[in-house]
């Protein structure tokens, strides 16, 4: 006992540090986001103030050099773009990840898996890449000019399937083993297990996926930037070239000034305030499916 | 009738999940495939080494990798001592139903869905211009730190809660002080999914591009200091390929050594993960 | 730091050996099992979130005794061996009252040292829990926690406990080796080594035997036996054959509609043989529980 009292109070000073020090790190973490909003609000309020929101939506046109700020054609794009790669990308992950769990033999499974893995982790760089010098010209020798939404929406859709994919997958995991045992007692078929069972089960994680990949369409810039042709025209079909939000910003932020960086930060915090929104919707899903499942 | 009905309904879904699964195999493998077949001839020790000439159409992507170690490396620098402190807070200095804890892990979970053109607009407002940084590796790295900080900490925050609480209990029973059972019992139980976070957090940040261009900048000498800016792989890929007509042979070369890395990367993170798992469970 | 000991010990630090001697418990006296009043708890009550576990236990548990804690189980057994050394400070929502004074130390106390309380309360859970490092190291970082550096003193303690335990034999050759290729029963020895090594005045067992097999299991009891008057000694248990085998105090909890209640307190003999209670009498003759 009077050997330890020697260190007592050395021994809390380094305890009441490191709680200190700890507290200070979580707090510089959590006010991040904070931080970042204050900052687009920030850079964002000559715009704000001076253009006002109306005038992004009923200017003639995107012509920052003559006082122009029309929004409207890059929002268009960003979404079609995000809302065709979602249609296409909804389907084949879910449809995968069924493959990956109940048709594949397992080693396949095993493999498919760490592939899809591989994919997410490719960067976007790259994928825009293989578009601009794979994806475009074959768009083009179909349909000129190349550059299109169409080559946008396949380029995401590629993007977006490992994000679903995975999700669905670990859902899919959490099925309880019983349900599936007892659905084959009671002579399921596999697909009418799957549709009967599996799917209803698996609602909640399935749909969070799918506004994950939402919220990672939206913001992808780079892979849209190299295959959409960037140019700023509300698109009337597949084909034609167009710009999103993203696209828009990587373009013309290096050389912004004034008003016209102001109207860039702004499209920031509309791509902020909707990635907030997929990620908090998601987030809402997954507390609300725990809650039910603990209850 | 009834087998003849389930064969029916059986071969329609499974045909078509067969064929969505191809469907999202061929396009990697295409990919991959051409990745190699048009990056690998370029590739070889003088490329990685030498510095890029004629705007990049020659020479090679020495100075482009420096300034992607020296970016990742003050991303990571910062990432990780504030990751691992948040990790600590929310596992071991708060219950899980804190309102603290939980609003931190709230905005993580919000920041992670954060596009990473907005992180670029917020380094650029913030590091380049308010703390006037400029364009240089160091805003670049800071810039990558805040948009890692969100998975390295829920990746490390796992990982601690994943310690049995028997574990905790008997520290405590024995008297041990909080910085000892950290130190002690904690943070070597938890090693492999710090490895596994940073090695995440270190993908992310390598395979970055959007956040870059207007924090880190363009620039493609060798960087003397952190305050110069620096090209990364990422950027000198896109740069090449929408800026340089004639580039596309050495942007190939360059994405496939970036892939190649991020390969790398993606197994060492699997291969700790099983390692270490069947580690602890050996007898002895 | 000032919890008031009963026998002497000797606490220079100058001699070594002396030193060394320190951590043996109770060096100077011969075994005993007192009459004497050593942790005495009154009106004690515990709630979590606001539900009442335990409520009002007055009971004496004396020095030097086995004391058996029986009774089904969410009776609040181990709650109320969570409270003398204040683990219930790591539970979320958990609120104790009344008091409890081990020797003369306030445990609820806002100023109890609790690094100390819980270097004098040793506990022993239910499951093995060694830490994921070698035998060696197990033993050591308790030590080195509480202020123990030199490497003679170390190994001489080490082996010492490990010889209590009856674990030296077996381990002595690998003792760097990782702690959790013991066996099950070894790695419960160890665990109750690591507690020993602190020479604790109190030793409190969270059902140590029900997670072993009956020869590991019959192991520990007669290691349990065999600390008897050399600590006080309290034990939770479900097996009341075993309590009756080594318990020389026994104290029977009820549980009433989702709360713990003390039942009635006696002897090992008296609770056994003429339980006060019906309810005592019919538990132990297995008619409810």
């Amino acid at each position: 006992m009077i050997s330890s009292s020697s260190n007592i109070s050395s021994r809390s000073t380094s305890e009441g540090l490191l709680s200190w020090t700890v507290r200070l790190l979580a707090l510089m973490a959590g006010g991040l986001l904070l931080l970042v909003v204050l900052f687009l609000f920030r850079e964002a309020w000559p715009a704000l103030q001076h253009i006002g929101v109306a005038r992004f939506f009923s200017d003639p046109g995107w012509y920052p050099t003559e006082d122009a700020y029309r929004l409207t054609p890059m929002i268009w794009g960003t979404v079609w773009a995000t809302a065709g790669s979602i249609l296409l990308a909804s389907p084949l992950g879910i449809l995968s990840a069924l493959f990956c769990h109940f048709y594949a033999p397992p080693l396949l499974g095993r493999w498919y898996r760490r592939m899809v893995e591989l994919l997410a982790g490719i960067p976007s760089v790259v994928f825009g890449f293989w578009g601009l010098v794979v994806l475009v010209p074959l768009i083009g020798r179909w349909h000129p000019p190349g550059p299109s939404l169409l080559a946008g929406i396949l380029i995401l859709t590629l993007m977006i399937i490992p994000t679903i994919m995975l999700v669905a997958h670990a859902s899919m995991a959490q099925v309880p083993v019983a349900y599936i045992h007892s659905a084959t007692a009671l002579g399921f078929s596999r697909w009418s297990m799957i549709w009967h069972v599996i799917l209803p089960t698996t609602k909640v994680g399935l749909f969070t996926g799918i506004l994950l990949g939402l919220a990672r369409a939206l913001g992808e810039t780079m892979a849209v930037l190299m295959v959409c042709g960037n140019v700023v025209r509300t698109p009337s079909h597949l084909f034609d070239p167009i710009r999103t939000l993203t696209a828009n910003i990587a373009l013309e932020m290096a050389y912004a000034l004034g008003q016209h960086r102001a109207a860039l930060f702004v499209s920031g915090l509309l791509l902020l305030g909707l990635a907030m929104l997929c990620v908090g919707m998601a987030e809402g899903l997954r507390y609300r499916n725990a809650y039910v499942a603990t209850k | 009738m009834l087998r003849q009905s389930r064969h029916v309904q059986e071969y329609g879904p499974t045909a078509i999940i067969w064929a969505a699964a191809t469907m999202v195999v061929v396009p990697f493998f295409w990919l991959m495939g051409d990745l190699l077949w048009n990056g690998w001839n370029h590739l070889s020790l003088s490329f990685l080494f030498s510095a890029p000439q004629n705007a990049g159409r020659e020479g090679g992507i020495g100075p482009i990798l420096m300034s992607t170690l020296l970016v990742v490396g003050v991303c990571m620098g910062v990432a990780v001592p504030i990751g691992l402190g948040t990790a600590l807070f929310l596992s071991e200095y708060t219950r899980q139903d804190h309102a603290l804890g939980r609003l931190i892990r709230a905005s993580l979970d919000v920041l992670a869905g954060v596009p990473s053109i907005v992180f670029g607009l917020f380094g650029n407002a913030l590091f380049c211009q308010a703390l006037g940084l400029g364009f240089s590796i160091l805003s670049g790295g800071l810039t990558l730190a805040c948009m890692v900080l969100p998975i390295l900490i829920r990746t490390v925050e796992e990982s601690f809660r994943a310690i049995s609480r028997d574990q905790r209990l008997s520290a405590a029973a024995l008297g041990l002080s909080t910085p000892t059972t950290i130190r002690t019992i904690l943070l070597p139980a938890a090693i492999p999914g710090l490895l596994v976070g940073g090695i995440l957090g270190l993908g992310r940040a390598i395979a970055e591009t959007a956040a870059l261009i207007f924090t880190s900048g363009y620039v493609d000498r060798m960087p003397e200091s952190l305050m110069d800016s620096g090209r990364t792989l990422a950027v000198h890929i896109y740069d090449l390929a929408m800026n340089v007509a004639g580039g596309n042979p050495n942007a190939y070369a360059t994405a496939l050594v970036l892939v190649g890395l991020l390969l790398i990367i993606n197994l060492s993170s699997s291969w700790i993960t099983t390692r270490w798992t069947s580690f602890n469970q050996l007898p002895a | 730091m000032d919890l008031i000991q009963p026998t002497p010990r000797i606490t220079s630090d100058s001699d070594e050996r002396a030193g060394f001697r320190a951590w043996l418990p109770y060096p100077s006296t011969e075994p005993c099992c007192e009459p004497v009043a050593h942790i005495r708890a009154e009106n004690l009550s515990i709630a979590y979130q606001g539900r009442q576990a335990l409520r009002n236990v007055n009971l004496e548990i004396n020095r030097g005794c086995i004391t058996a804690l029986v009774g089904p189980s969410g009776c609040g057994k181990t709650s109320f061996l969570m409270t003398l050394n204040r683990l219930t400070d790591l539970i979320p929502g958990c609120q104790v009252s009344g008091t409890l004074h081990i020797n003369e130390l306030n445990v609820l106390a806002q100023t109890t040292n609790l690094l100390n309380l819980r270097r004098t309360v040793g506990m022993i859970f239910q499951k093995p829990t060694v830490f994921p490092f070698s035998i060696r190291k197990n033993l050591e970082l308790p030590l080195r926690e509480h202020g123990t550096h030199d490497r003679t003193v170390l190994a001489a303690t080490i082996e010492h406990v490990l010889q209590q335990v009856g674990l030296w034999q077996e381990v002595k050759d690998r003792l760097d080796r990782p702690a959790q290729g013991l066996s099950g029963g070894q790695q419960q020895r160890l665990c109750l080594a690591r507690a020993l090594v602190l020479s604790p005045d109190v030793l409190m067992l969270d059902e140590p035997c029900s997670a072993l097999d009956p020869l590991s299991s019959g192991i520990i009891e007669d290691l349990i036996v065999s600390l008897q008057g050399h600590y006080t000694v309290i034990i939770v248990t479900h097996n009341l054959a075993q309590a009756r085998r080594i318990a020389d105090h026994v104290a029977f909890f009820w549980s009433y509609e989702g709360v713990g209640k003390l039942v009635e307190q006696g002897s090992a003999q008296q609770i056994f043989e003429s339980p006060k209670e019906e309810l005592t009498a019919a538990y132990i003759s297995g008619i409810r529980g």
